[in-house]
Formats: C-alpha cells, sequence, structure tokens
C-alpha cells in the first residue's frame, strides 16, 4: 500500500492514455496523407510524401501543395476545433450531450456569415466573413448560457439549443427570402451545407489564426475543467474563477466555430461525437480529453471529405451533410444509451 | 471564548434576488473548534456557510486569521476554506484518487498525474486520514453512498486548509457512517482546524460540537456550548419542539421528542 502502490498504477493510466493519443495521432497522419493522395488523379501515400517535401514529380507538387493541401489543413484543423469544443462544452457543462452543434453555434456563425454575403458587405473571401460569424456563434452561446443559468439541466440546455438554432435557421431564411438576386441565394443554400471543396490557401488563411487562438483559449482552461468535475460551487471553493472560465470557454467556441463555419459553411456533430469515441480509451477526466478529441474530431472530419470524394454519385455530396447523416443517429444512440441517467437529470 | 478568533464575522447580511437571507450575523470562532450550525429549514444555514468561504457575495465583515477576506484573492481563499458542498456530486467517473488530489487544486497542483512529493504526501495523509486507500483507483461513482462521502471529505482534509466548512455532511447516509464522518471531523478539529458542520441532526450536534450556533429566519438566535445553545426555550422558540436530554458515557445526549 501507501506511496508505491499509488504512484504505480497511476504510471499505468498514463501509459495508456499516451498511447491511445499516439495511435489516433498516426490514424491522423495516415488520412492526412490518404487526403491528399485522392481525387482526379490518385496519388500513393508515397508519392504524396515526396510532393510534399518538395521532391517527386512537378505535377504531383502542384496537385499536393497548391490543390489539395488547403483542403486538407482546413479539414484538420476544423475537425480539431469542433472536437475540442465540444470537449471543452462538455466540461464546463458537466453533460456528455453538450455540443455547438446542438447549442445553435455553427447555425448562428452561419447566419452571421449569410447576412454579411446577402447585404453585399464584402466579398466570400474577406476578414469580414469570419468577424460577423464569430460575433453571431459568441452572441448564441452566450444567450445560451446565460438562459441556462449556472446549474442548468440538460432539458434546458437542450431546449433553449433547439429554440436557439432554429431562430437561427429561421433568420437565415428571412435572409435568403428577402434576397432579390437568385445566384446569390443559390450560392448561400449550397454553402451552407458544409463543404471542403476547392478551398484554397487563401480561406486557411482567413480561417487559422480563429481556430488557433480559440483552440490555446480551449485549451488553456484544462484544468479548471477537471476541478469543475466537482461542480461549480466546489471548483470556485478550490480557487477556478468560474465567471472567467465561462467567458473563455464561450470567446474560445466562438473563435473556432466562427472561424471555421465562415470558410466552410455549417458542419455539425463532429463536436459531439469526437469526445464519446475518445473516453473508453482515455478516461473521463474533461481536461485530459481536450488533446484526444481535437485528433478524433480531426479524424472524423478527414475521413469525412475523403469519403465524400470516394462515395460515386452524380452530384458532390456536401461533407456537412456527411457528418450530420452519420452524427444524428449518434446522438440517437447516446440519448437511448444514457436514457436512465437523462430521465433522473430531466425531473 | 478566551482564546483568539481564527474566523470572524461582523455584521454579515446576504440578500439573494431581493430576499433578505442573512441578517447582521456576528460570531467568533476558535482553531481546533469544532462548530455545529443548526436552524430550522430555510433558516440561511447555507447561505451562511457560503459567505463565510467568500463564494456569494454578503455585507459585512469576514475576517480570517486577522485578515479581511474581501483583501484575499481567490487562490488564497482556496488555501485557507476546504469546503464541503452537500451531496458530494462528482460529474463524471474519475478515480478516487483524483478526486482527492484536486483539494491540491489552490496550492498550484492542478494536475493530479503531475504532484510534487509534498502535495503526494498530503494527498496520501488525507486518504489515510478516512480511510480510503482501498478505493485509490476505484471511480467515485461506482462507489457507495458511505465510501463516496469519506473521499469527499478526503478531498477536503487534502487542502489542508485552517477551516473545513461542511455543509450537511451526514444527511442521506446510515447511522454508522454519520458517526464516522462526525468522528473524522472531530479528530480534524482536534488535530487545530476550525470545523463548521451545517447539520439537521440536533443529536450529532450536541454529542460532538464544541459550539452551536443556531440559526433562525436569516439570524444568529442563540450560541454557545451545546446544552446552553440548544437549550430548551431555544428549542421551543426556533425548532417548535421539546427534546429528551440526558447524559450518556459523559456525553451530552439530545434527542428532538415532541412537537409543540
Amino acid at each position: 500500500m501507501s506511496v508505491q502502490a499509488v504512484t504505480v498504477t497511476d504510471e499505468d493510466a498514463v501509459r495508456r492514455r499516451m498511447g491511445a493519443t499516439a495511435a489516433i495521432a498516426a490514424l491522423v497522419a495516415a488520412l492526412v496523407l490518404i487526403s491528399l493522395g485522392i481525387g482526379p488523379v490518385r496519388l500513393s501515400p508515397l508519392t504524396v510524401m515526396e510532393a510534399l517535401f518538395g521532391s517527386g514529380s512537378e505535377v504531383s507538387q502542384v496537385i499536393v501543395r497548391e490543390i489539395r493541401l488547403p483542403r486538407t489543413l482546413l479539414a484538420l484543423a476544423i475537425g480539431a476545433i469542433l472536437g475540442l469544443s465540444g470537449a471543452s462544452l462538455q466540461g464546463l457543462l458537466r453533460n456528455p450531450l453538450a455540443s455547438p452543434s446542438l447549442f445553435g453555434a455553427p447555425q448562428s456563425a452561419a447566419f452571421g456569415a449569410v447576412l454579411v454575403i446577402a447585404l453585399g458587405l464584402a466579398d466570400v473571401r474577406s476578414y469580414a466573413l469570419p468577424v460577423a460569424a464569430i460575433i453571431a456563434a459568441f452572441g448564441s452561446v452566450f444567450v445560451l448560457l446565460s438562459i441556462a443559468g449556472r446549474n442548468a439541466g440538460l432539458l434546458i440546455l437542450i431546449l433553449s439549443g433547439l429554440a436557439i438554432s432554429s431562430f437561427a435557421g429561421a433568420a437565415t431564411a428571412l435572409v435568403m427570402n428577402l434576397s432579390s438576386n437568385p445566384f446569390v441565394v443559390l450560392e448561400i443554400a449550397f454553402w451552407l451545407l458544409g463543404s471542403l471543396e476547392d478551398r484554397s490557401f487563401q480561406h486557411v488563411v482567413l480561417a487559422l489564426p480563429f481556430i488557433v487562438v480559440g483552440a490555446i483559449m480551449l485549451f488553456s482552461q484544462r484544468h479548471a475543467f477537471r476541478a469543475l468535475s466537482l461542480g461549480e460551487e466546489t471548483a470556485q471553493s478550490l480557487g477556478v474563477d468560474v465567471g472567467r472560465l465561462r467567458l473563455f470557454v464561450i470567446s474560445g467556441v466562438a473563435l473556432g466555430v466562427g472561424g471555421a463555419v465562415a470558410v466552410t459553411g455549417t458542419i455539425g456533430f463532429i463536436g459531439l461525437v469526437a469526445p464519446h469515441l475518445m473516453r473508453p480509451l482515455v478516461g473521463h477526466d474533461p481536461g485530459r480529453l481536450l488533446v484526444p478529441s481535437a485528433l478524433a474530431g480531426s479524424a472524423l472530419l478527414l475521413a469525412a471529405d475523403i469519403a465524400v470524394r470516394i462515395i460515386p454519385s452524380t452530384s458532390d455530396i456536401k461533407v456537412g451533410v456527411l457528418t450530420s447523416i452519420i452524427g444524428v443517429p449518434f446522438f440517437l444512440y447516446l440519448i437511448m444509451r444514457e436514457r436512465r441517467a437523462l430521465g433522473g437529470g430531466v425531473a | 471564548m478566551s482564546e483568539v478568533a481564527l474566523l470572524t464575522a461582523r455584521g454579515l447580511g446576504v440578500t439573494l434576488s431581493g430576499r433578505v437571507v442573512l441578517k447582521d450575523v456576528s460570531l467568533a470562532l476558535s482553531a481546533g473548534h469544532l462548530v455545529a450550525l443548526v436552524g430550522p429549514n430555510g433558516a440561511g444555514k447555507t447561505t451562511l456557510l457560503r459567505s463565510l468561504a467568500g463564494l456569494i457575495p454578503s455585507d459585512g465583515i469576514i475576517e480570517i486569521g486577522g485578515q479581511a477576506l474581501s483583501s484575499l484573492p481567490l487562490r488564497e481563499r482556496a488555501k485557507r476554506f476546504g469546503y464541503l458542498p452537500q451531496g458530494h456530486v462528482v460529474h463524471w467517473p474519475l478515480p478516487a484518487r483524483d478526486i482527492v488530489a484536486l483539494g491540491r487544486y489552490p496550492h498550484g497542483a492542478t494536475d493530479p498525474a503531475r504532484l510534487s512529493p509534498r502535495d503526494t504526501e498530503a494527498v496520501l495523509r488525507a486518504m489515510q486520514a478516512v480511510d480510503v486507500m482501498q478505493f485509490s483507483e476505484r471511480r467515485v461513482t461506482e462507489l457507495s453512498g458511505g465510501e463516496r462521502s469519506r473521499v469527499a471529505l478526503a478531498r477536503v482534509l487534502a487542502v489542508e486548509a485552517p477551516v473545513i466548512l461542511a455543509d450537511e455532511p451526514t444527511a442521506s447516509l446510515d447511522p454508522r457512517h454519520q458517526i464516522d464522518v462526525m468522528k473524522n471531523l472531530r479528530t480534524t478539529a482536534d488535530s487545530g482546524v476550525l470545523v463548521v458542520v451545517v447539520t439537521h441532526d440536533l443529536g450529532l450536534a450536541a454529542r460532538f460540537a464544541d459550539h452551536v450556533l443556531v440559526l433562525c429566519e436569516g439570524r444568529l438566535v442563540s450560541q454557545g456550548a451545546p446544552t446552553e445553545a440548544l437549550s430548551e426555550q431555544v428549542m421551543a422558540d426556533v425548532f417548535r419542539i421539546s427534546a429528551y436530554r440526558a447524559e450518556y458515557q459523559r456525553e451530552t445526549v439530545i434527542v428532538p421528542w415532541a412537537d409543540l
């Protein structure tokens, strides 16, 4: 017993966690290579590696570095920030069903961006787009958490999330409704479906700074999430500034989701699914779940974006459509699995 | 009280959403004492505990070890108060050891996987004090109510704060575990810590406490040694009951008996 016993078992847990994280990181790396190799011209992972590091034929270098790399980088970064946002919201609210898309953050961000496009305030490659998306996402998460209050039950969270995403959807529809230019409407409609197609480095430059800042803000709060496992009041008694933590999470999620939505449209459910995939592997500690969830988010979005390129269909399937088609049944499965706990939580 | 008070409050008042919950509470509590805070439902016991810990804003002056609470930053407050909330809620199935290690959070040990030797020692000491070493790697959500309450207590002890504030730590425990918790708190107080316990169990309060505070409708209406603070008059006025009083094994016995 005593010191030795406690330290030894703990190292086991650390090793298991590190192993799982390394494995998912390796998976992400493999998916990056596949993602860079897939398209009208198929390239082997080896050719991709060569092209990436400056050797290989000029054609393959252009294809990999200029045409496909922006798309892959965006999938990597956006998947990561969505996974991280989901894990952070679940940590903040101590609830495994929390996620940006259930709370209407991407839908609100999309409204912000759509408004800018429709009003003709900016073209789709200016910083006005992500800034508008971020402001709208911040507003939606802020309103949600204000309505929910300090110790919100799941029922209140889900209902407020439903209300906010419906409102954002209606507002977006209104903008399209009032728009006199049918081409703009069509562009918005397709953009809303969520896609990574034909993205350039301009898009990467547009989204990445916001995503990185958001990720840093969320990751900086990892230890506070752990203390929050004991509830807000106890966390506060341990020295956690809960008000500041909330502001960090709202801002981090808004920056990340807003930045992401501005260049890809709405891509849902990655934030909900990613933490759940990692919990059985790395444990439930909300502080340690952040990095693995980000990696899992990257893996999911990369895989989905590879899938939409492989699945044979007459017209392109949008990646946002695919993630929702897979994500919603998963959400239903989660509800079923947590039914008992939910029954208690809702009452 | 002859000793220098560790925790004092003067003219403490709390108003929550327009309702006066605490009014003009003044007290002085000493290190090494187990203080029971009793009163009918809605008397403001939990509110008093929270305001003493600085968890909710209050009017009046609170001093801990001669320093004004309001002048202390969050981290410094956290080092001075171990706060044990009602219900021992843990939202994720974490191993007991990690929960206890959170007690070191105020000391900068925010990661249970990377504890300094000093923090590790404090965690182990706390776990041994309440005998939870055997649950170390078990998930707290899988423990029984009694086991969980001991883990929660270990977490508070690991803070090694001069003051422990416990909100109904014996609620929903069986009699054996109620006595177990109170004995542990008694031992902690005897080691020089000021322990304030909110409880509805007047019997436990009378038996284990050095000092009893009786709250009624937000005011401190009686305080002192258990038999004085819980006099027949107070029992009648505040709780509207009569009680059976006796002495057993040289300890005070008070059993609520009949409503008035």
